[in-house]
């Protein structure tokens, strides 16, 4: 099991380093970090906190984007792709299970996105801590943002595996995906703050708005981050929702979210008929 | 001797199209069948439900003694897809590793596969660079990694040349003396006349003829042809003395069924003065194929 669960991650990596996502998701991730964190470091002096902790809130917000971004792009082909290129029959009728290959193929993408968020999150963090050192408090911090943001991202993997099943042509997947990634992470933002101003403080934001905020895998992973953080206050819009929802609750949301995606995943796959 | 592979009354619906009605069959181990029909006779169809990539609607299917798809069934069966795809940013090497290790073989072994099916040169070129033979060699050399009780094979020779298709042949007919069952389809019809132990012809998802090349030209009795070359001038007693008998061009056809066939060629040897040769032309495979998918309606 675990061989053939290797053997296929050991397969997507090599697929992967030749279609140049390593690249690509690398490039992405360091770019926009380091645009963000010298964008980001205008507000220190106000706030006291340090500097390396500011980056985080930072990145927080970026990686709230780009990181499903990221996991659905290298996923939405998973299935699709197999299917469309004809190679899903043979793989099927090898002694092989289907989560199994599921599995090997979360397994490189994962390693691939956690390279990715190492290089972009270890290049903000290393301008930081170069221009201040006091900012080598805020490393528990980063460690936090760097393990949700790869459950962030194994959730993201997960759905776009399930939509890839589902879609059985990469077109179709491509726009689901996308779809998924506006809805999940623009939209639904937006459909709640609508909500939550129409609303005016009544029942809905007290009841059903910290719940909807849970339901979102992205939205708890950014609850998550800035309540821990410390440098909560420079966060903007549905941030400032952090502080009514208990750590605990937005935690379990981020830990569930890959299992039940994953689940999800592999339901879809089982369903697929080459 | 127990089948490799059983398969009894399959029946399997494409929404209200019947693509397998009642078919049965049997493939012994070392026996090498092959599976004729029309494009879209089933022949495909009925290849994924023994592989266990699509269910049955009816019918019992044993695969070396278990269901198809099972993941004991699928340790023991190889399978060649009709035009073998892979992934074109893999290298013919990666490719096989993969395949080995998932059956749990030891992937040092894929070099000598690859070079086993010719393609030892261009191992470590991308698949993506291959040439429509050289695919069909890596989908082959996929095939034989393990031992296989099995070989599922959907027309193993497209794309590749005479030499190649030789060559193919020998390693089929190796596996099979090891004991491997070898169930294969093609259109090349006078290639599985040679390289094959029996012949099942499916048409419109029925099985309507099943034996040996001897057996199915027997059962369908069509016509013997006889060219007949007169000497100069004497076409014209030919054409008296066989009653059938008709002139193409500076030739004297002659069309007789298999029972009259010994009495036919008395009646021309006794004009042996007259005859400067005589070929006999036994119904060829495409018309015994013929005879028995047109029977069908088709």
């Amino acid at each position: 099991m675990i061989a053939r669960i290797l053997a296929t991650a050991i397969i997507e990596l090599h697929i992967a380093r030749r279609n140049l996502w390593v690249v690509i998701a690398v490039g992405l991730m360091v770019v926009f970090s380091l645009v963000l964190s010298a964008v980001g470091s205008a507000p220190i002096g106000e706030l006291g906190a340090d500097r390396l902790s500011v980056t985080v809130a930072s990145l927080t917000s970026l990686s709230v984007y780009l990181v499903p971004l990221v996991a659905l792009l290298m996923s939405f082909d998973a299935v699709a792709g197999e299917a469309e290129r004809g190679t899903l029959p043979l793989l099927l009728t090898y002694p092989v299970a289907r989560w199994e290959v599921l599995a090997g193929k979360l397994l490189a993408h994962c390693a691939i996105l956690i390279i990715a968020l190492v290089a972009g999150y270890g290049a903000a963090a290393a301008i930081a801590i170069v221009n201040d050192p006091a900012a080598m408090s805020g490393i528990g911090a980063l460690w936090r943002l760097t393990w949700t943001s790869s459950l962030l991202g194994a959730t993201f993997l997960g759905i776009g595996y399930a939509l890839s099943s589902l879609a059985r042509r990469t077109s179709g997947a491509a726009g689901l995906a996308i779809g998924l990634w506006l809805g999940s992470v623009v939209l639904y933002d937006l459909a709640l703050l609508a909500a939550v101003v129409a609303d005016n403080g009544g029942s809905f934001t007290k009841n059903v708005f910290p719940a909807a905020l849970l339901a979102n895998p992205a939205d708890a992973f950014r609850l998550f981050n800035l309540t821990a953080s410390q440098a909560g206050g420079v966060a903007v819009g549905i941030g400032g929702a952090a502080g009514t929802i208990p750590q605990w609750q937005s935690l379990m949301s981020i830990l569930l979210w890959p299992v039940f995606a994953l689940w999800l995943a592999s339901a879809a796959f089982r369903k697929v008929e080459p | 001797m127990t089948s490799t592979l059983t398969i009894s009354n399959l029946t399997k619906d494409f929404g209200g199209v019947k693509a397998l009605s009642e078919v049965s069959m049997h493939v012994a181990p070392g026996e090498r069948v092959a599976l004729l029909g029309h494009n879209g006779a089933g022949k495909s169809t009925m290849m994924k439900v023994i592989l266990g990539l699509i269910a049955a609607d009816s019918g019992e299917v044993s695969v070396c003694g278990a269901a198809p798809g099972d993941a004991d069934a699928r340790s023991k069966v190889a399978y060649l897809p009709e035009n073998a795809m892979f992934h074109s940013a893999l290298t013919g090497l990666e490719q096989i590793s993969y395949y080995m290790r998932l059956r749990g073989e030891d992937s040092a072994g894929a070099m000598a596969l690859l070079d086993k099916v010719g393609l030892g040169a261009a191992a470590k070129r991308r698949i993506g660079t291959y040439s429509k033979g050289m695919r069909q060699r890596v989908g082959l050399a996929q095939a034989l990694i393990g031992h296989p009780r099995l070989l599922v094979l959907d027309e193993p020779t497209s794309g590749l040349d005479p030499v190649s298709r030789r060559d193919f042949y020998e390693l089929l007919d190796a596996l099979a003396a090891e004991g491997a069952a070898i169930l294969l389809s093609s259109h090349a019809l006078t290639e599985v006349e040679a390289r094959t132990d029996r012949l099942l012809i499916l048409s419109r998802g029925r099985m309507v003829a099943e034996g040996s090349l001897a057996e199915l030209r027997r059962d369908a009795a069509l016509p013997v042809a006889m060219h007949i070359t007169a000497i100069n001038g004497y076409d014209a007693d030919i054409l008296a003395a066989i009653p059938n008998a008709i002139r193409v061009n500076d030739a004297v056809h002659v069309t007789c069924s298999q029972d009259e066939k010994l009495a036919t060629l008395a009646q021309v040897a006794a004009m042996k003065g007259k005859i400067a040769d005589i070929e006999v032309i036994p119904p060829s495979l495409e018309d015994i194929y013929s005879h028995f998918s047109r029977r069908d309606g088709q």
